[in-house]
């Protein structure tokens, strides 16, 4: 088990693969940060050497927004749609689809569940 | 797609002019506008804008964060309304008769 960048702990799947594990680093980042670094992709995380390794977090650590900080600035960047009333801090509140997808049908990854209302059956 | 860069973020030409009138007088007064898709100025922090919505001017006061988004946003276009249980209807009761 390696550690890279805080709480990160990536298996022993191929490195371009176990960098995703970090909140912020998707596939292309991954390979990209590895090519930079002269890298091979299809090692082993765990048969790094500690050079390597070293040299991972560090280009990780300056030049991208990972894990909580990313997150952070994600949120802030909603709360701040949310702040100056915009039509897209509008949607963020109601959670329902920000960027003009249709909810007649679908939209269910943002409005969760289907709740039921409607009229109920009364007794004739 | 966004916008080309060569010519530059979109505003109507008589709102700028009119924002750059109240600017250089110093005053402060509500302008009535229909154009939604103008991109907010820095220029314009500090006045109220009218924007309409369709149906009425909706006053918007610019702050500085709102710089670079359109007028349109800040004034919705459709109104949400819920779904009001009105009781039974006039044409099931009178099918039931």
């Amino acid at each position: 088990m390696v550690r890279i960048s805080g709480v990160d702990i990536p298996n022993d799947k191929h490195i371009c693969v176990a960098l995703t594990y970090i909140f912020g680093i998707g596939r292309s980042t991954a390979d990209k940060i590895l090519e930079e670094l002269n890298i091979d992709k299809s090692i082993k995380a765990k048969d790094l050497s500690e050079d390597e390794l070293i040299k991972i977090r560090e280009y990780i650590e300056n030049n991208y927004v990972i894990e909580g900080d990313l997150r952070r600035e994600i949120n802030q960047n909603i709360k701040r749609l949310i702040e100056i009333n915009s039509y897209r801090g509008i949607r963020h509140k109601r959670g329902l689809p920000v960027r003009g997808q249709r909810t007649h049908t679908n939209a269910r990854t943002r409005k969760g569940r289907r709740k039921s209302v409607g009229i109920k059956k009364g007794k004739p | 797609m966004s916008r080309s860069l060569k010519k530059g973020p979109f505003v109507e030409e008589k709102l700028m002019k009119k924002i750059n009138g109240l600017n250089e007088s110093g005053e402060k007064k509500i302008i009535k506008t229909w154009s939604r898709s103008s991109t907010i100025f820095p220029e314009m922090v500090g006045h109220t804008i009218a924007v309409y919505d369709g149906r009425r001017h909706i006053p918007v006061f610019i702050s500085e964060s709102m710089v670079g988004h359109k007028l349109g946003e800040f004034a919705p276009t459709r109104s949400i309304r819920p779904h009001v249980f009105k009781g039974k209807s006039e044409r099931t009761t009178t099918v039931k008769k």
